[in-house]
């Protein structure tokens, strides 16, 4: 144990000798749990939206990109502590989580919330409503006055609702269609939400230059329409720049 | 994985299970079993040996060591173990990097506490920034085993600090009076006869341990139960070839099956070394032993 360590160590000492300067390499930190925007593939590798736009604007910053997973709940205390680099989770842009971390320009439009529920006939105003916790999901239910279960994965809160534990769960459309789609007992209800000022890269406040590169690399692909072209295969539900 | 698995869609039933239980997500499962065992393999030594060191400080005759000992099992024993994981693991590793930081990066001005930033320059990165990712994965399990080894070793210390005690004060006043010193009064009389007062509390420990892996998560190393969460979770058609409805109960039925297995285990192997240790001792177990020989 105490010869791993030092052995790491030791390792970890002469690598750094061979190679220390800035970003050489930008560890990306996801969830690899909220599909379509990031997700574990088949061969247990991030896929999805965002790891095609990210694959993408690493390139077109010129860096080499890392991909980390990482529990949401915790996704931001090991971004500040530097355990990653860079946030690309499907993290809305919103006051709160402004003050802690940086944003980029966001890289897709205020993205609808919708409802999914087991009969259109919920009360969707003084129900039971699921949501992950730490989401500005969870923080709309809690302000609208309806009761809120909060759960630590996305996958919960829809289990939660098959499970009659709740009446309806409140998440990014996106993430609802493709599971509304795919089994019968499951509908969107109610009106969409429109919430947050769109999904950004969060990263250290005192990182400026690798916000600056990425903010340069996000607005390049918006310019060429690259941007469109992924929100359209990824996000069909969602506005386009 | 096999040859046949190009359209799973399309398969009979048990060429689509195969099928499925060899992607690369399930490999990873099955990863990190070997992970969860390594773990305890490496652990549980460490972790006797900080009870060890814990326990013979707490009895030294030397004031601040016994101080120090005492103050180990006490706090460490005290504090919860989701607390100390989420807290201590984080404070560590910030540890580490500030001590690199200061002796690689001696020029550096920019405070390292930047608001909620922790900054410190990128030759202090522990492990360094543009490491693999396997790098960081044994960085990982190495806090993680030295956490785990810290908490249990507190209690582990405790446990054997008991033990010290129980072992009759008749037997070392023998070796007293037989001219041994104290130092080879500890290491031939008392710790070869505390084993067997220890191991009750330590199999305890043990088992308290194996279940207790799944804090790993935690520690952000990806162990069975975050696996079989993800896998079991169910799937829809179009981010995977083998979509399928909530399975969880399923993989964690799987796992139920593998903790009560692993138990049974180690109960079969912790009797036996308890029929070993009990041997010729001047316990009521050791007596019966005699008797029936």
């Amino acid at each position: 144990m105490k010869k791993l360590i030092i052995s790491t160590a030791a390792l970890a000492l002469m690598a750094g000798m061979a190679m220390a300067d800035g970003h050489s390499t930008v560890r990306l930190g996801t969830e690899g749990a909220y599909p379509p925007y990031n997700f574990l593939n088949d061969a247990g590798e991030v896929d999805g939206f965002e790891r095609e736009l990210g694959d993408e604007l690493c390139a077109r910053a010129e860096l080499s990109c890392e991909w980390v997973t990482n529990e949401w709940d915790s996704i931001i205390p090991n971004l500040v502590s530097g355990n990653y680099d860079a946030i690309i989770a499907g993290m809305s842009i919103t006051a709160e989580r402004d003050e802690v971390i940086d944003f980029t320009d966001p890289y897709t439009q205020p993205d609808p919330s919708a409802y999914l529920a087991m009969s259109d006939s919920v009360d969707l105003d003084g129900g039971v409503i699921a949501a992950q916790s730490g989401t500005i999901q969870a923080g709309h239910v809690a302000q609208m006055g309806a009761t809120l279960v909060e759960f630590a994965t996305p996958e919960e809160t829809v289990a939660a609702v098959k499970a009659g534990e709740a009446d309806a769960v409140l998440a990014d459309k996106s993430f609802l269609m493709p599971i509304a789609e795919a089994e019968a007992e499951l509908m969107i209800v109610g009106e969409d939400v429109l919430l947050g000022g769109g999904i950004g890269m969060g990263v250290r406040e005192s990182d400026n230059e690798l916000r600056d590169k990425m903010s340069a690399a996000i607005q390049s692909m918006k310019d060429d329409g690259s941007l469109n072209a992924l929100i359209t295969k990824w996000l069909p539900d969602s506005a386009t720049f | 994985m096999f040859t046949f698995c190009t359209d799973p869609a399309s398969l009979p039933d048990w060429q689509w299970m195969a099928c499925y239980l060899t992607t690369g997500k399930h490999m990873s499962l099955y990863w990190s079993v070997g992970t969860v065992l390594l773990l305890l393999a490496i652990t549980a030594p460490t972790a006797l040996l900080f009870g060890f060191g814990g326990a013979s400080a707490a009895r030294a005759g030397f004031a601040p060591l016994r101080w120090f000992g005492k103050t180990y099992i006490a706090i460490v024993r005290g504090v919860p173990d989701i607390a100390f994981f989420l807290f201590f693991v984080i404070a560590l590793d910030q540890m580490f990097e500030y001590i690199r930081h200061r002796i690689l990066c001696p020029d550096w001005t920019e405070a390292v506490r930047q608001g909620n930033d922790f900054v410190v320059c990128a030759a202090a990165k522990l492990p360094l920034g543009n490491a693999p990712q396997w790098v960081h994965e044994v960085y990982g399990f190495a806090t993680a085993v030295l956490t785990f080894a810290i908490v249990f070793g507190a209690f582990a210390a405790n446990v054997l600090y008991g033990a010290m005690r129980a072992v009759p004060s008749a037997q070392l006043e023998t070796a007293a009076a037989y001219g041994m010193n104290q130092r080879q009064t500890f290491w031939r009389i008392l710790v070869p006869q505390m084993w067997v007062y220890a191991l009750p509390g330590l199999s305890n420990l043990w088992m308290v341990l194996i279940k207790a892996t799944p804090l790993l998560f935690l520690l952000g190393v990806e162990d069975i139960v975050y696996w079989a969460r993800e896998l079991g979770g169910s799937k829809t058609p179009r981010f995977t070839d083998y979509p399928h409805g909530d399975w969880r109960m399923w993989y964690f039925l799987a796992l139920l099956v593998f903790y009560l297995a692993f138990t049974k285990l180690s109960e079969v192997v912790l009797d036996r070394l308890m029929a070993r240790l009990t041997h010729g001792q001047a316990t009521a177990a050791g007596e019966a032993q005699r008797k029936a020989a």
